[in-house]
């Protein structure tokens, strides 16, 4: 199965976040690659979003929707800025 | 939540018996994952028990092939409500794997190729509950599915069942893994529907 | 669901209308949650294959015969049926007229839903800036929005096919997969700094992206969609 892209959580994303966020910049906490959130490598349809890094494969996000909540871990990012 | 009329999904009608509660059963073998599907050549390949033992165990993938292997068929369940009934696996039972082996170990850490885990007790990979599976259907288990080698536990949720495992680290300390911290539930019944951390 | 209209013997655009719609970016797409009786759901997204200025919204289903949710949308789902959906969503595989040009699109198979819109949405508001498509498809029967996009009507838009499994007998385009030789034959040149959009199934467009990265294309510049085998 391969990858998708963020673009493929946008509606996620925007659920969770509030606001539109594949244009929003993140960055590798392991290797240091910078980019849109749009540009990660997705995996999805399994018990929760994972989002990895598309150069080294760094575990970056991870959502998990238990019933109403969304659980929403960033901790493999260096950092996440939202397109003001 | 509105109904969308016409819409079945691909599910099958089964014996209610068998279906966990909150489940669909499907005859597709949807391929879910939390990472790159992983390449491990069988000559690179190694299952090793480590942790609280005496001294690690190793089987390269010759040996593990050499060992005492069984064919079961049961049922798995996802936790993202799909079952698959009557499915084939064949592999070496955690009995086999664990026969002489001391530990005073109570917990089983699993740990795959790609840095997935999972956790689970010790107890429910002994008496016939669990396998590390190389086959399905009669065919060499295929690396979107798990291969060459998964973790076959069909009484618990199938994201316990890891694919690409590489080895069990025995534990006296419980340690979530991958799922588990984020949490879903620690132990993962499906019929007592435990999905999530406090089900 | 107002219209549907057969786009071949594989694929359906179904159009849309919605209450208090707050209107769309070209490039933008919606999800589509599907219920059953018993409370079984399924979701899937899709790209809105209609300009903004079009009077409804349009999606582009392709059925996949063991597919889930595809088969109802291009078989069961009846004029006067409605269905659940949030969007518009995306903000970054989109295209407006302030973004420039020129505006090289690059299509495998579906991923062309979206870049349709684009290419419409262009035309619509008579836009200068100058575009290119570069579209890949299995047969001309097989090209989605055939019509639209062997006839182009537009100066500033340049349309390239390529049909990789069947041409017809006096086809005298590209017949093969999109490759590093026909990027450098139908794209703008890396020289013109083209706004990329690459969009199709997951393989095809890393190996797009790729290419136009190894060629010079500056990176940034590029952007891409990623559709997967999901999309059923």
């Amino acid at each position: 199965m391969d990858a998708l892209d963020g673009n493929a959580i946008a509606g996620t994303l925007a659920e969770v976040f509030g606001t539109e966020m594949t244009t929003a910049v993140v960055s590798c906490g392991a290797c240091g690659r910078t980019g849109p959130m749009a540009e990660v490598s997705v995996y999805l349809d399994g018990p929760g979003v994972v989002v990895r890094c598309r150069s080294c494969s760094n575990l970056l996000v991870v959502i998990v929707r238990r019933r109403e909540l969304a659980c929403v871990d960033l901790t493999g990012l260096a950092s996440l800025t939202i397109a003001g | 939540m509105a109904i969308t009329r016409g819409f079945h999904g691909r599910r099958v009608d089964a014996d209610p018996a068998r279906v966990p509660p909150g489940q669909y059963v499907t005859e597709g073998f949807p391929v879910l994952s939390a990472g790159p599907t992983q390449h491990t050549h069988t000559d690179a390949w190694t299952f090793t028990i480590r942790g609280e033992v005496d001294e690690p165990l190793t089987w390269t993938w010759p040996q593990f092939q050499a060992l005492p292997h069984e064919t079961v068929t049961v049922d798995i369940h996802c936790v993202t409500k799909w079952s698959k009934l009557g499915t084939a696996w064949t592999g070496v039972a955690l009995d086999t794997l664990l026969d002489g082996v001391q530990t005073s170990a109570d917990y089983v850490l699993a740990f795959s190729d790609g840095g997935y885990t999972t956790n689970l007790p010790l107890q429910d990979l002994r008496d016939g509950q669990a396998w590390v599976a190389y086959e399905y259907d009669g065919e060499a288990l295929e690396p979107e599915h798990g291969g060459p080698a998964r973790l076959l536990v069909p009484h618990l949720y199938f994201w316990k069942s890891a694919k690409w495992v590489r080895g069990l680290e025995l534990r006296a300390h419980d340690e979530p893994g991958f799922w588990e911290r984020y949490g879903y539930h620690n132990y993962g019944d499906p019929w007592k529907e435990q999905r999530y951390d406090g089900d | 669901m107002l219209e549907t209209v057969v786009e071949n013997s594989q694929a359906t655009t179904i159009m849309f209308d919605f209450p208090d719609w707050p209107g769309f970016l070209a490039g933008q797409h919606v999800d589509v949650r599907l219920t059953a009786q018993d409370g079984y759901q399924a979701q899937r997204s899709y790209s809105i294959s209609s300009a903004p200025e079009d009077e409804h919204v349009a999606i582009t289903v392709e059925r996949l015969d063991d597919g889930e949710v595809s088969p109802f949308l291009t078989g069961e789902l009846r004029v006067g049926d409605e269905l659940e959906m949030r969007g518009p969503i995306g903000g970054y595989f989109v295209w407006q007229d302030t973004d420039g040009g020129p505006v090289q699109l690059v299509a495998g198979g579906s991923g062309v839903a979206p870049l349709r819109s684009i290419l419409r949405h262009h035309r619509a508001i008579a836009s200068t800036v100058p575009m290119r498509l570069l579209c890949s498809a299995r047969s001309l029967e097989l090209l989605l929005y055939r019509d639209e996009l062997t006839s182009p009507v537009d100066d500033h838009v340049e349309i390239t096919l390529t049909l990789t499994r069947d041409q017809p007998p006096d086809w005298a385009g590209y017949g093969r997969r999109v490759d590093r030789d026909m990027l450098v034959e139908a794209a703008w040149a890396p020289a013109h700094q083209p706004l990329c959009y690459v969009c199709g199934p997951t393989p095809f467009v890393e190996t797009v992206a790729g290419t136009l990265v190894d060629l010079g294309y500056d990176p940034g510049r590029i952007r891409t969609e990623r559709f997967g085998g999901t999309g059923t």
